[in-house]
């Protein structure tokens, strides 16, 4: 094959949907989507992100990788299920939503400055450490994500919710120093390393 | 009354709407003993409650008229209404069919003057108005009704209101005392014509049907644009009476949906674009119809209609399934919500009425039918083991008229090859 025809091919070949169906978590569902628009209409965050999910899902196959991957549509999504409880073809778009943020994600494409980004991977790092959630610290790094000065102005706007759920014992200041763990924090953590062994040999991102 | 011969000769055909009515007919023209069983009162089926049909905009009265005056002039069918298919035992050559004769409270002496209808005062809801208007309860189904008699609603039997309808008949002919019977019947092959039904646009809960007037369905809208519906004809809003000039078709209601019907209806589409014609034929210019659609699917000649519809300046199409419909609480509008495909642009688009394109399902689906039967997913009937038993029209697929005809013409044909091999058997 010439170099022409192989130039030509390749502009009719579209890589990145086949990527996605390997990569994406419930990706092989993405070609099933008919462009019907019923997601789009039915997302209440809807008028405030860039890419509908139809929009998103007609980019993958048009193979516009880099402006899916660095979308914040899929980092927008709530997981109210609007959308898969109404789309025709049952395609589990909530789930094709987060597989796609996560994918964007292990890439570094995922934007820097997205709020939701970066809660996530607070959470993340905060429940996987002691296998429990401690929500003191979750907090005070979610008010001072923005730096310190920021921090200092949100938490003092919450002061009155954080007195309240300390006088109703819903508020240890001590889990500061150190939270509460799970019983088996070490099985804990095998267990989550076992589990990102299976998700990347079976997505193939293993070496 | 209920004297019918039937041998292993006989071909059996259930359901007197367009598809039954042919096959029957065809049938019956080709030298074989038929029987035709209706359930409702008479024949005609759904296709009697159309006002027109596309692509030619003709009325269905005329194909209807031709139809019944081939069925009077045949001898060798017989028609037996209000008579429903309890079981269906037997293989090919040798069926039992057993069946339900409900009563009509009116015999054949009967001859349609209608004085039964003026002396009775009770009313019921008119099905074949889809309920949008009340009839009497002493009523000749349609226009067109074949057998022209009238019919007694049970509901006023044992009542005065019964008596009245008896006192006003100077024929005699209506009987109180009709009791339902039973009969079994033998026949060497049986074609199934149950049709279909519109489906239930409630179960559609985004778009609202049951719970804003202003939400109707297609077969609704079709009453509404005939002169002999309930508004003599004139496309007006249910809410207030108002007429209804800026309309909304949304294509797919049910249809093609998982959590509805899987299959295509095949016949909504090109029905949004005759009714978008009958918008332009009641308001001309003022008239404003706009079609919310996945794909149109105009199959092979329909596209001619469809491109004659794009050139319609009154005609809007927008690509896009509609999310969700809301309502005007003050003026009662419907509000369309959802996003186009062509640009992803939101929309929130009021309307003064909104038609549902609802999508067609077997009136008697799959495992309901009392025969063993193999149907697909949606319940229309693919085949029986038993041999001799053939769907026919709209139970057998979602078809329109043209479809049907042709369709129940080939099960004719079937039905005739089975009833034919016994003959030789017998020979």
């Amino acid at each position: 094959m010439g170099a022409m025809n192989e130039q030509a091919l390749a502009k009719y070949t579209n890589n990145f949907l086949r990527e996605v169906e390997e990569r994406v978590e419930e990706g092989e569902w993405v070609k099933m989507c008919m462009q019907c628009g019923v997601c789009a209409g039915s997302c209440p965050f809807g008028p405030d992100w860039e890419h509908s999910p139809q929009k998103i899902f007609m980019m993958i196959r048009a193979g516009k990788r880099d402006e899916v991957l660095s979308s914040d549509s899929m980092w927008m999504c709530t997981s109210c299920y609007n959308c898969v409880v109404r789309c025709p073809r049952e395609l589990p778009i909530t789930q094709i939503m987060h597989g796609l943020a996560t994918y964007a994600q292990r890439l570094g494409l995922a934007p820097k400055m997205n709020p939701t980004r970066k809660f996530s991977l607070l959470f993340w790092d905060n429940c996987t450490r002691t296998g429990r959630v401690n929500e003191l610290k979750l907090a005070l790094g979610l008010y001072f994500m923005d730096g310190l000065v920021a921090g200092i102005k949100k938490a003092w706007a919450m002061r009155n919710t954080g007195l309240g759920l300390l006088m109703a014992g819903r508020l240890n200041p001590f889990e500061i120093l150190k939270g509460h763990e799970c019983k088996d924090k070490a099985g804990i953590q095998r267990m989550l390393k076992k589990a990102y062994e299976i998700e990347e040999k079976r997505r193939g991102f293993a070496k | 009354m209920t004297e019918v011969v039937a041998t292993s000769q006989t071909i059996v055909v259930v359901g007197g709407g367009i598809s039954g009515m042919t096959a029957a007919l065809e049938a019956a023209e080709c030298g074989r003993q038929v029987l035709l069983i209706e359930k409702t009162p008479a024949l005609g089926g759904r296709t009697a409650l159309l006002y027109r049909y596309f692509p030619k905009l003709c009325h269905p009265t005329c194909g209807l008229e031709i139809n019944l005056r081939r069925l009077k002039s045949s001898r060798n069918l017989r028609v037996l209404t209000m008579a429903e298919v309890t079981k269906i035992t037997g293989a090919r050559g040798d069926y039992s069919v057993s069946l339900k004769l409900s009563p009509r409270y009116v015999n054949e002496n009967c001859t349609a003057c209608g004085a039964c209808s003026e002396a009775v005062e009770a009313a019921i809801d008119n099905p074949y108005n889809y309920g949008l208007s009340k009839m009497k309860a002493a009523y000749l189904p349609h226009a067109m009704a074949y057998p022209q008699r009238y019919v007694l609603d049970p509901s006023i039997v044992g009542t005065p209101e019964g008596e009245k309808a008896k006192a006003a008949c100077k024929y005699g002919a209506i009987d109180l005392g009709m009791k339902q019977e039973t009969l079994e019947i033998k026949a060497g092959a049986v074609i199934w014509a149950t049709g279909w039904q519109p489906y239930d646009a409630a179960k559609i809960q985004p778009y609202g049907y049951d719970r804003y007037p202003n939400v109707i369905t297609s077969l609704e809208f079709e009453r509404l644009a005939d002169p002999h519906g309930p508004t003599g004809g004139k496309i007006t809003r249910p809410s207030d009476g108002r007429e209804a000039k800026d309309i909304a078709f949304i294509q797919c209601a049910g249809s093609r949906d998982e959590n509805h019907l899987r299959h295509c209806s095949r016949i909504c589409c090109m029905a949004s674009l005759k009714q978008t014609q009958y918008v332009r034929e009641a308001y001309g210019e003022e008239g404003k119809s706009t079609v919310y659609y996945i794909d149109i699917r105009a199959i092979d000649r329909f596209e001619d209609f469809y491109r004659k519809v794009l050139a319609d300046k009154t005609v809007r199409f927008v690509k896009s399934k509609p999310a969700r419909i809301a309502e005007d609480r003050k003026t009662l509008d419907p509000v369309i919500h959802g996003v186009d495909t062509e640009g992803y642009h939101r929309y929130a688009s009021r309307h003064d009425l909104v038609v549902l394109a609802v999508g067609m399902e077997p009136a008697v689906k799959g495992a309901d039918i009392p025969h063993e039967i193999v149907a697909d997913s949606s319940g229309f009937i693919e085949s029986a083991a038993s041999g001799g038993f053939f769907g026919a029209g709209c139970a057998s697929n979602a078809l329109d008229v043209n479809r049907s005809v042709q369709s129940a013409t080939a099960s004719a044909l079937r039905a005739i090859q089975v009833v034919r091999k016994s003959d030789r058997v017998e020979a």
